[in-house]
């Protein structure tokens, strides 16, 4: 009568005709956490094993000493300074992108990339001819009393230069996504220029204009190498946070070097931490690029 | 007549927009550019080749771009395969190592550069089990390899990510009808159509890698000839204030990367043609 076997348990799970093997999926799954734990999570706790070697006090002290905080305040006013230049710049460069046409956009826009294949270095040396005191601008700035080079500006320069593309090339995709249409309906109705960009434009890329000013700010406060050949590192005076850390590390002060690094993997992290946060919550706005 | 070298249009902003992207982009980036182009014309060329022509200098140029390629292979091979994983595979923590992928962006690179060192030299974590099979990393060639790997990390995966999710299951599903074994249809129906952002992303790698100066210059040890990386030798020349060398190097460097990157571009192309995948 029966000639049908009942299987006891559950049914032998079919694999699918586009899945790997099992034993291949968990290879590569494998290979992937090895990978990232090797290349990327053990630099990152090694940060914080070697800032806190001598124990909590130990670090906090070397925080608290002069040099540090001063490295500190420098970096946080360069980034306040660099970053807001870098956004006006990034909004009127996605505005004058997408909302015209005209010869050379495409031109335009590899220049505007530029920053992202010339090395830091290389950034630094470029302003540093051009400001530095042998320079015809530089020299004569110097002589009226506003050095560039191994002063703020020059450093302010240096981070603009390698961060300058990071808003505007966040904003282009999305802005060329949204059309004209919203702006044009708005202009049909009367509004005046401003306030189309105040209330249709500016909503519509707020997310992905702070998208693009959290990669910018993370840079800006991170650079070194074009940092390293504009600022001079004058202790106290035009060192920044990184340039201090390659300071203190070259004088044996591990503890204080990988503190100071440590407050600024703090800050990378919470740049991870919005930027996923943002990718989660408004992946509609941001760019084509990232993930949907 | 041609067209119109701008458009009419009834967009407002023109002036505006256009004065402060001008004027910032030439303020900020292409007159500092200019200003070393401008001083290697002074300097002239027989100038730049005699700097460049050196033992040091050609030994730290082939150095950069070897060690750059070679990071930038290994990230093109570990990229896509993160890229794959991360997209296909549901499993605990993926989303963790999803945002870590972007760690080596947000790091800055003095940080990382302390890091790897304390990691790598031979008293450090892995650099004691390395010296115990008789493997030096740190302050030698292998130290800069894995500083670069580390810097080049992202790109790959984040140029391949949104290609392999757009990827339509029924391609797969007919190569597969069609008799065509897992392996094959990866081979001949999904990797050629992650070819053209692999390829980006490489070239992304590899031209952050070329210049990288701050993640490199802790672990390489700076041995004249053997890790002496080109970014250095142009701080070497600043120190020293000598000016005209230090930029025929950085011209070297600039026309070297946009040889690269002009190459890759046409590799590009190629692939797309061929491809037919854009």
């Amino acid at each position: 009568m029966s000639d049908i076997t009942v299987t006891k348990g559950a049914p032998a799970r079919f694999r699918s005709a586009t899945e790997e093997a099992p034993l291949a999926r968990w290879a590569m799954i494998a290979a992937a956490v090895l990978g990232l734990g090797i290349l990327v999570f053990a630099p990152l706790i090694a940060v914080f094993v070697e800032a806190l070697a001598r124990g909590v006090a130990a670090s906090l002290a070397s925080l608290a000493t002069r040099d540090a905080q001063e490295a500190i305040k420098l970096t946080l006013t360069i980034a306040a300074i660099s970053v807001p230049f870098n956004a006006i710049f990034g909004v009127a460069a996605a505005w004058f992108i997408t909302k015209f046409d005209f010869r050379g956009k495409a031109f335009l826009i590899t220049l505007i990339d530029l920053p992202f294949s010339v090395s830091p270095v290389v950034a630094g040396l470029c302003i540093v001819l051009m400001f530095g005191a042998n320079s015809l601008i530089g020299g004569w700035l110097v002589a009226n009393g506003f050095p560039i080079v191994f002063a703020m500006p020059g450093i302010i320069l240096a981070t603009m230069f390698v961060t300058f593309p990071f808003v505007a090339r966040e904003l282009i995709p999305v802005m060329i996504e949204q059309g004209r249409a919203e702006e044009e309906a708005a202009l049909t109705l009367g509004a005046s220029g401003w306030r189309v960009f105040w209330t249709v434009t500016l909503p519509n890329i707020r997310w992905a204009l702070l998208y693009g000013v959290l990669l910018c700010n993370a840079r800006a406060m991170g650079e070194f190498g074009a940092v390293a050949v504009v600022s001079g590192k004058i202790r106290g005076q035009t060192a920044t946070m990184p340039t201090t850390i390659e300071m203190l590390y070259q004088e044996y002060l591990s503890v204080a070097a990988f503190s100071l690094a440590a407050v600024l993997a703090l800050l990378a992290l919470v740049t991870l931490l919005l930027k996923t946060a943002l990718e989660i919550r408004h992946a509609d706005q941001l760019a084509a690029t990232h993930r949907h | 007549m041609g067209r119109p070298l701008i458009h009419r249009s009834p967009m407002p902003g023109l002036g505006l927009s256009m004065g402060i992207t001008l004027t910032m982009l030439s303020l900020v980036v292409l007159l500092p550019i200019g200003a070393l182009l401008l001083k290697g014309a002074n300097y002239g060329l027989a100038g730049i080749w005699e700097t460049v022509n050196r033992e040091r200098v050609w030994a730290a140029l082939f150095l950069s771009f070897r060690l750059s390629l070679f990071a930038a292979l290994f990230n093109l091979v570990f990229g896509v395969l993160l890229a794959w994983v991360l997209v296909r595979y549901r499993f605990t923590g993926r989303r963790i190592l999803d945002a870590a992928v972007d760690l080596p962006f947000a790091l800055p690179t003095a940080v990382a550069g302390i890091s790897l060192t304390a990691l790598y030299a031979p008293n450090g974590f892995f650099g004691q089990m390395a010296a115990e099979i008789g493997w030096k990393i740190a302050y030698t060639q292998w130290g800069i390899f894995i500083a670069l790997v580390f810097v080049g990390l992202p790109f790959v995966t984040r140029t391949v990510q949104p290609v392999v999710e757009e990827i339509e299951r029924e391609v797969e599903e007919a190569s597969a009808t069609l008799g065509a074994s897992r392996l094959h249809t990866i081979r001949h129906v999904i990797l050629p159509m992650l070819t053209p952002a692999a390829l980006t992303g490489f070239a992304l790698a590899l031209a952050r890698a070329v210049g990288e100066y701050g993640s490199v210059i802790f672990i390489a040890g700076n041995i004249p000839l053997v890790t002496e990386i080109a970014p250095l030798l142009i701080i070497i020349q600043l120190e020293e204030f000598n000016y005209d060398a230090a930029a025929a190097i950085g011209i070297a460097m600039l026309l070297i990367s946009f040889a690269m990157l002009l190459v890759i571009n046409l590799i590009q192309v190629w692939s797309r043609r061929r491809i037919g995948y854009v």
